[in-house]
């Protein structure tokens, strides 16, 4: 399976060991990745903030990239870059004004018959099956929280992506490790996303609340698929301990670390060493290495 | 969209013009503000702000701090019994303030993004130690994340580098055509 390949920048820098994880753990599931020529940042959420036309323009270059190369599936693993791929096609393709201003801005006649798809989606399409009969380390003995966040599954007539209030498609995946998940309340609640610098009061509050729904519930580990809900929720544990000295750290993990690990790979092949909330003992409570 | 737009005040006629969105599918129910995860970050709820514009208190909307501590979740627009897409108001909402030369109450978050976009205009992807020093260099906020910084770059997160695309002109090109937005 050959699959067109947008890592984001984040994936390039704040999230470098998602792309290492999922590298390696495609590799081993007889994925073959196909990078875009030369893609830039899709403008994420501060370009939508400001600027709607840039918004749709900087996404809408890079599915045009993804056409030239003749790719048929797109896979965007941050889940903001997900969104405002997926996004602008759905605006674009549904408004013919809109159309004709990024063809004004890309100065070419925009078609795109790419399929953007995310993490789980692509998980999805190489079957539970198939990571179940690679799996190598059983993670029966540990329990996930499957964070979704946001731009996943919103807006679910954009994403057309599972359950918009109650996804479950992540643990689906997940339950081919042997792992058990959780039930829990904060799967879909927003973790502050780009208030990380300029309101980093508001990612602290929210990522706390999510924190502790996760670890009242039972679980040993959350699962993220976006870089950006990973640095709130891993990075920012930091500033929560210092508010909240009684907080107790709870490990997140990248979907492609967490298979990672069942399917063999040790956690510094994974990058799982590069986060600050020390996961050493999960990946003892499975038997795996470090 | 099949609501007729009738609210006729001048912002209500800018924001439909340019996105198609009319405030007056809006029936005020408030669930967008009962579901909002930073509603309690806020002086006026989303709905408020959405009835600013429907009576045509713009300057009250356009300067409310609301619209730029909105995190752009979306769980808002995906509730919303009216498919009245607030999340997308809100952005209209801030682009408007924008070009209308208001001085946003949320300072910082407005800095945040010129300094995130300066650094895709300038090298095509992110930049992330560019983006903070043009983000502190504006706001001042000099000692902000010094207890993770370090750590950062010693991990290899934060690249002391830029990653640069090989051709820069596409993307410069898409930022000097698209400046001015919707017009």
């Amino acid at each position: 399976m050959i699959v067109g390949y947008y890592p984001g920048c984040s994936l390039t820098g704040t999230g470098k060991e998602y792309d290492m994880s999922l590298r390696k753990v495609l590799s081993l599931l007889d994925v073959q990745v196909e990078e875009i020529n030369d893609w830039c940042c899709c403008g994420a959420t501060s370009a939508h903030a400001t600027n709607h036309l840039l918004s749709v323009a900087l996404p809408a270059r890079n599915l045009m990239l993804a056409q030239k190369q003749n790719l048929n599936e797109l896979l965007a693993p941050c889940a903001a870059c997900y969104n405002r791929l997926i996004g602008s096609k759905h605006e674009i393709s549904h408004n013919a004004d809109l159309k004709k201003k990024v063809e004004f801005v890309l100065e070419e006649d925009f078609n795109s018959s790419t399929e953007v798809i995310n993490i789980v989606q692509l998980l999805q399409k190489v079957g539970k099956e198939k990571i179940k009969s690679l799996v190598k380390v059983s993670l029966k003995d540990i329990k996930v929280a499957c964070y979704y966040g946001c731009l996943l599954v919103r807006p679910n007539a954009v994403t057309k992506f599972d359950d918009a209030e109650n996804p479950t498609s992540m643990e689906d995946i997940i339950s081919a490790t042997g792992a058990l998940t959780v039930e829990w309340n904060y799967k879909t609640e927003c973790c502050g996303g780009a208030h990380s610098i300029a309101r980093k009061d508001i990612v602290t509050f929210l990522s706390k609340n999510i924190l502790d729904d996760a670890k009242l519930n039972g679980a040993h580990v959350i699962v993220v698929a976006c870089p950006m809900c990973h640095s709130n929720l891993d990075m920012r544990q930091r500033a929560i301990k210092k508010l909240y000295p009684s907080h107790e750290e709870i490990p997140v993990l990248y979907l492609s670390e967490l298979i990672g690990i069942a399917l063999g790979l040790n956690g510094k092949e994974l990058g799982i060493n590069l986060h600050f909330v020390d996961a050493i003992n999960l990946l003892q409570m499975v038997k795996a290495e470090m | 969209m099949s609501t007729h737009h009738s609210a006729n005040t001048t912002l209500s006629n800018e924001i439909f013009s340019n996105t198609s969105l009319n405030v007056l599918q809006c029936y005020q129910c408030g669930k967008c503000s009962a579901g909002c995860p930073v509603r309690n970050f806020m002086i006026d709820a989303p709905n408020q702000v959405v009835r600013y514009v429907q009576l045509g208190f713009d300057d009250k909307a356009l300067t409310s701090s609301t619209i730029w501590i909105c995190a752009s979740c979306q769980t808002c627009s995906t509730r919303c019994p009216q498919n009245f897409d607030i999340a997308k108001f809100m952005d209209a909402m801030r682009e408007t303030a924008l070009n209308k030369g208001i001085k946003p109450s949320e300072k910082d978050s407005m800095e945040f993004h010129k300094a995130f976009l300066n650094q895709i205009e300038n090298h095509g992807r992110a930049y992330e130690l560019g983006l903070v020093r043009d983000y502190k260099l504006k706001t001042l906020n000099l000692m902000q994340d010094v207890e993770v910084a370090p750590e950062m770059l010693m991990k290899g997160k934060l690249n002391i580098l830029p990653h640069n695309v090989k051709d820069k002109k596409p993307v410069k090109k898409i930022f000097a055509k698209s400046k001015g937005g919707r017009k």
